[in-house]
């Protein structure tokens, strides 16, 4: 075991060990383990292997963001080793691997890099046919690229989202982000501070620094009650407007904030040398971290590379961490010191200077570190931490609108946001040492409460005069023999980013997409800063010149139940729901509201339509018609406002008459129909088609915001229900029902509107007829719908009445040829199209559409909707959209198909050629299954073609 | 996500609201000639600079007008309808 005594360890409990497998053996851990450190405590340090070349890989920062320390979890590929806890019986298995981890059968990758060139793929799996690459080459990759795998039988999981406000947000709870955030606090702003650690501190909580520094800010954090501190909780994403994504296990907190402080830290980077990838190397902050966080010593003999003095304080701790220390390589020139360089050789430390790792070697099949050369000779060691500087966290920074430079003195990347309510703080905004990070995290405050208008109590602390040390720049030359990597994720090496230049690819956004640096999980983490530094060698140019990738959210990979959230599918019932289903009704969803399909069982369901459909012609039938859009338009202007809006005549509509509206958008189109019922001089009441509604509404008071009609909208669509009572007996049963109004024949006839009470209930009732026979429409206020609805049931029992369901009102307005807008019409139908000349006032000046249904009858019609019947016992009968035929070029399709049981054959709206049109004419239509039919054209309603039955 | 203030509801989340297009100049329909009139439903302009344009509070189903740089995307200002009529 490689763990260390406590204090270390500040991570894990050890009063609580957990057994957990990878690669099917056993492994023990103690609470608040990731498995990364849980396995690196058993000395099992190789996690996965590589993308490209089935290399070993292991722990290389310790802070999830490598594909290197990916592994598949029974329901969740691709989780992050260094960041998932640990639980009992957890099953852990590699990614990436063809065989085992141990003995991979395409380790042998490794040999054959040469032939695997980057832009390999672009230029080998093009052919040698055209569509070789979906059916041959496409399922050879995915098979061996690829990580983790999805587990289509995972558990469903809960996920919640919350909204968050806030004052200021600090993101990052490190030196500089805690005393930003208490500096907010303390002014009396309100403040959320995130991270995605599980503790505060950040390298506070495991670099060697004064022990005193954290507790002395993480105190404070809890006498301040408008102070929320959220650990655990990545923020992944900046957008517009200071809204931000932050994620805290399953739960999504869409967070609003005045201002924003960015206290991201910095990422370090490796360094660049050939097998850099082995495990065993380490960047210096992942070592620390194993020690401080989770108490596992990381190694027995190690080699320090320190360009700066977090490698220094890196040696202290592998010392106390009783790893021994061979020698500390410092790439640095003689002349530069570090304050720490005493301690250690005090300590007994070899320190050398001027030099740097050449190369390193692995053991048996590259499973480990085994040694490194430095200055020409190899020197023997299991552990290699590379401290040789780091770059800012750039990716929230640059969504939030920041420009990522480059400064040639300090040769240090820089970030520079634009005025406004986002802020830099700490290693971010390029401060180095600690007392620099917090002041830095208060000077971020005062900006941000000086523009919420707070009062700033002390002048904040100016920016350190200190001038940074001119950071270590490594040397990136490609090694002859290769496998230097400068992005893991991708296997992509020195020469390959080099070639890409070659090719001509100069700018980072094309040598990205060439080459994809920085597109795998890491997201050049790092390997962007080493790119630009090539590619601008390689080119001729500097690193300012040559930037950065543009940075997107989200900073990190997000689970889809994250942005699922909790989600329960809306849907709208009618008020008369509880009704149909204690009828046995077959409920159906059409768009979001839930209809009755018929009512009766679905064995019967055939039976059930068809003796629905001869009810309504025989007897009489109840249909729910809730759902259609209702609106009222009220006001002086009323009759013009409906006049500009639809094609027929509504200023002259009489009160108490009611109208078929059909409206057509700008470009001619037919977009809805309904019925307009004028209830007083200033009053209409209008229906729409259900799924139209929302957007007639919309589309009203859009065109009244230029028009300023003197007019008011009103959307009583959930509000009001409809029921309509249908068929040759309907007008008794309204007769045998409470009201004061007079049904009979001369007192309410045909397409007349009707306000008063029936069985207590008011009502508007319509005389119009959809199904064909005598029909009434009666509306009243949804909470007293079950009433009427049971008042008619009541009075109907005598005469028969049935309530019947959609599929039977589909075929009655088939038979009766009744188009439904957006089943029967399309985006370029026309009135005349639809043979609905009749409709369209010829005397208006202007409405909706005018214009442009006259400018295309010019242009000449070339279709029409027409009626088709086909012979009864027809065995082939053609589908919805099946196409209709001319000279066998494709003039029309079938709108609406359904058995007649009043005529006992199929019956069908189609679009045919225009010279199709005529009454008799045959047109030819293509079945499913590519048989050609033949049906003749009927130009009227199949039933009832005189129309007598709906004005009896 | 971007904030729109709405002119009756304050500042909302964008996703509240719908974007009705840049308010044009409606040509007269009875006198304007074909190829004009088609141009006028097709054609959108799209140059940079800042357009005022319409847009509806959905919940509310009011529509105001906003004044936006199409290359920063920022709101300048948005104020009710009766204003654009008073200024005409």
């Amino acid at each position: 075991m490689n763990r260390l005594p406590a204090p270390f360890g500040s991570r894990i409990d050890r009063s609580r060990p957990i057994r957990f497998s990878f690669e099917g053996k056993p492994f023990e851990g103690y609470g608040g383990d990731s498995i990364a450190s849980a396995l690196a405590a058993s000395g099992q340090w190789v996690l996965s292997r590589s993308f490209k070349y089935h290399r070993p890989r292991g722990i290389l920062s310790m802070t999830g963001a490598d594909a290197n320390a990916l592994v598949q979890l029974p329901s969740e590929p691709n989780a992050a080793a260094e960041r998932t806890p640990i639980s009992e019986g957890l099953r852990v298995s590699a990614q990436n691997v063809n065989g085992s981890l141990e003995r991979d059968r395409d380790a042998i990758m490794d040999r054959f890099g040469r032939f695997l060139p980057v832009g390999f793929y672009y230029r080998t799996f093009m052919g040698p046919r055209r569509d070789s690459w979906l059916k041959f080459w496409e399922p050879i990759i995915r098979r061996k690229a690829g990580l983790g795998v999805v587990d289509t039988k995972a558990p469903h999981r809960h996920f919640d989202k919350t909204h968050l406000h806030c004052d200021v947000l600090v993101v990052g709870a490190g030196p500089a982000g805690l005393s930003a955030a208490i500096a907010a606090a303390d002014a009396g702003a309100d403040v959320v501070l995130c991270d995605e650690n599980p503790e505060v501190g950040g390298v506070l909580s495991y670099d060697r620094y004064d022990p005193a520094v954290l507790p002395g800010l993480s105190s404070r954090l809890e006498a301040l009650p408008n102070l929320r501190l959220l650990t655990g909780t990545v923020c992944n994403g900046w957008y517009e407007d200071n809204w931000l994504a932050l994620i805290q296990g399953n739960r999504l907190h869409r967070t609003r904030a005045r201002e924003v402080i960015l206290a991201t830290g910095a990422i370090e980077q490796p360094a660049v040398f050939r097998n850099n990838d082995l495990p065993g190397i380490m960047l210096g902050g992942a070592a620390q971290r194993l020690i401080r966080h989770y108490g596992v010593r990381p190694g027995d003999s190690a080699v320090v590379l320190a360009a700066h003095d977090d490698g220094y304080r890196t040696a202290l701790d592998l010392l106390d961490a009783s790893v021994s220390v061979v020698e500390l390589v410092d790439p640095r020139s003689a002349g530069v010191t570090s304050p720490l360089e005493a301690e250690l050789r005090g300590k007994g430390v070899a320190i050398r200077k001027g030099a740097t790792i050449e190369a390193a070697e692995g053991t048996a099949g590259n499973r480990h570190l085994a040694r490194v050369r430095v200055g020409g000779s190899w020197i023997a060691c299991d552990l290699l931490t590379v401290s040789i500087g780091s770059a800012p966290a750039w990716q929230l920074p640059c969504q939030a609108g920041g420009k990522v430079g480059y400064d040639a003195a300090t040769q240090m990347m820089t970030i520079t946001l634009p005025e406004g309510p986002v802020h830099l703080a700490g290693a971010v905004a390029g401060t180095d040492e600690i007392e620099d990070a917090i002041a830095s995290g208060r000077r971020a405050a005062s900006a941000a409460l000086s523009r919420l208008g707070h009062a700033v109590a002390d002048e904040p602390p100016a920016a350190s005069p200190k001038v940074a040390r001119p950071r270590y720049v490594q040397p990136i030359v490609a090694d002859p023999k290769g496998r230097d990597f400068v992005d893991f994720d991708e296997d992509l090496q020195v020469k390959d980013l080099q070639n890409a230049t070659k090719e001509g690819y100069r700018e980072i956004e094309l040598v990205k997409r060439f080459t994809t640096v920085g597109m795998g999980p890491s997201q050049g983490r790092h390997s962007a800063l080493a790119t630009a530094r090539i590619v601008a060698e390689a080119t001729g140019r500097t690193v300012g010149e040559i930037g950065i990738t543009t940075a997107r959210p989200p900073v990190g990979p997000e689970t889809l139940g994250v942005l699922a959230g909790h989600h329960e599918a809306l849907e709208r019932r009618t008020a008369l729901h509880a009704r149909h289903v204690a009828l046995n009704a077959a409920m159906k969803p059409v768009g979001a509201w839930w209809r009755p399909y018929y009512y009766g069982n679905a064995s019967s369901a055939e039976a059930a339509v068809r003796e629905e459909i001869l009810a309504v012609r025989e007897g009489v039938g109840l249909l729910d018609v809730s759902t259609l859009g209702k609106l009222e338009i009220r006001g002086p202007d009323a009759g013009e406002f409906l006049d500009r809006l639809y094609t027929m005549a509504h200023a002259n509509q009489p009160v108490g008459r009611v109208r078929y509206c059909l409206m057509l958008n700008e470009m001619g189109s037919v977009i809805d129909d309904g019925v307009a019922y004028r209830m007083a001089e200033d009053q209409f009441y209008v229906t729409a088609t259900t799924g139209a509604v929302a957007r007639v509404y919309a589309d009203m008071l859009f065109w009244n915001a230029e028009w300023r009609l003197r007019v008011d909208v009103l959307n009583l669509t959930g509000a009001f229900s409809g029921l309509n009572v249908t068929g040759p007996k309907a007008r008794q049963v309204l007769q045998a029902l409470e009201s004061d109004i007079d049904f009979s024949r001369d007192a309410f006839s045909y397409l007349s509107g009707r306000e008063g009470m029936v069985a207590g209930v008011p009502v508007r009732v319509m005389r119009i007829g959809f199904t064909g026979e005598l029909s009434y429409e009666l509306h009243c206020p949804s909470s007293l719908a079950p009433e009427l609805w049971n008042a008619v049931m009541a009075a109907g029992r005598p005469h028969g009445l049935r309530p019947y369901g959609l599929e039977a009102s589909r075929i009655l307005r088939l038979e009766k040829g009744h188009i439904l807008i957006g089943q029967d019409t399309d985006a370029i139908t026309t009135p005349d199209e639809l043979g609905f000349g009749w409709a369209v006032s010829k005397k208006k000046p202007f409405f909706v559409g005018k214009r442009s249904i006259e400018m295309r009858a010019r242009l000449g019609q070339t279709r029409k909707l027409v009626g088709l019947q086909f012979p009864a016992g027809a065995r082939n009968i053609p589908g919805e959209s099946c196409l209709v035929l001319r000279n066998s070029a494709p003039a029309g399709q079938i709108t609406s198909v359904g058995y007649s049981p009043s005529l006992e054959r199929h019956i069908a709206l189609a679009y045919v050629h225009v010279e199709d049109q005529a009454e008799g004419s045959l047109v030819t239509v293509k079945c499913r299954d590519g048989e050609l039919v033949r049906a003749p054209v009927v130009a009227h309603a199949f039933f009832d073609p005189t129309n007598a039955r709906q004005e009896i | 996500m971007k904030l729109l203030t709405c002119p009756m509801n304050g500042p909302r989340n964008i996703d509240e609201f719908q974007s009705f297009g840049p308010v044009r100049a409606r040509p007269d329909p009875n006198a304007t000639a074909d190829r004009d009139w088609s141009r006028h439903l097709f054609r959108a302009e799209n140059r940079k600079g800042i357009v005022v344009e319409w847009w509806r509070h959905v919940p509310s189903n009011y529509f105001f007008l906003a004044e936006r740089n199409l290359v920063s995307n920022e709101i300048i200002r948005t104020f009710d309808a009766s204003e654009l009529r008073d200024r005409a």
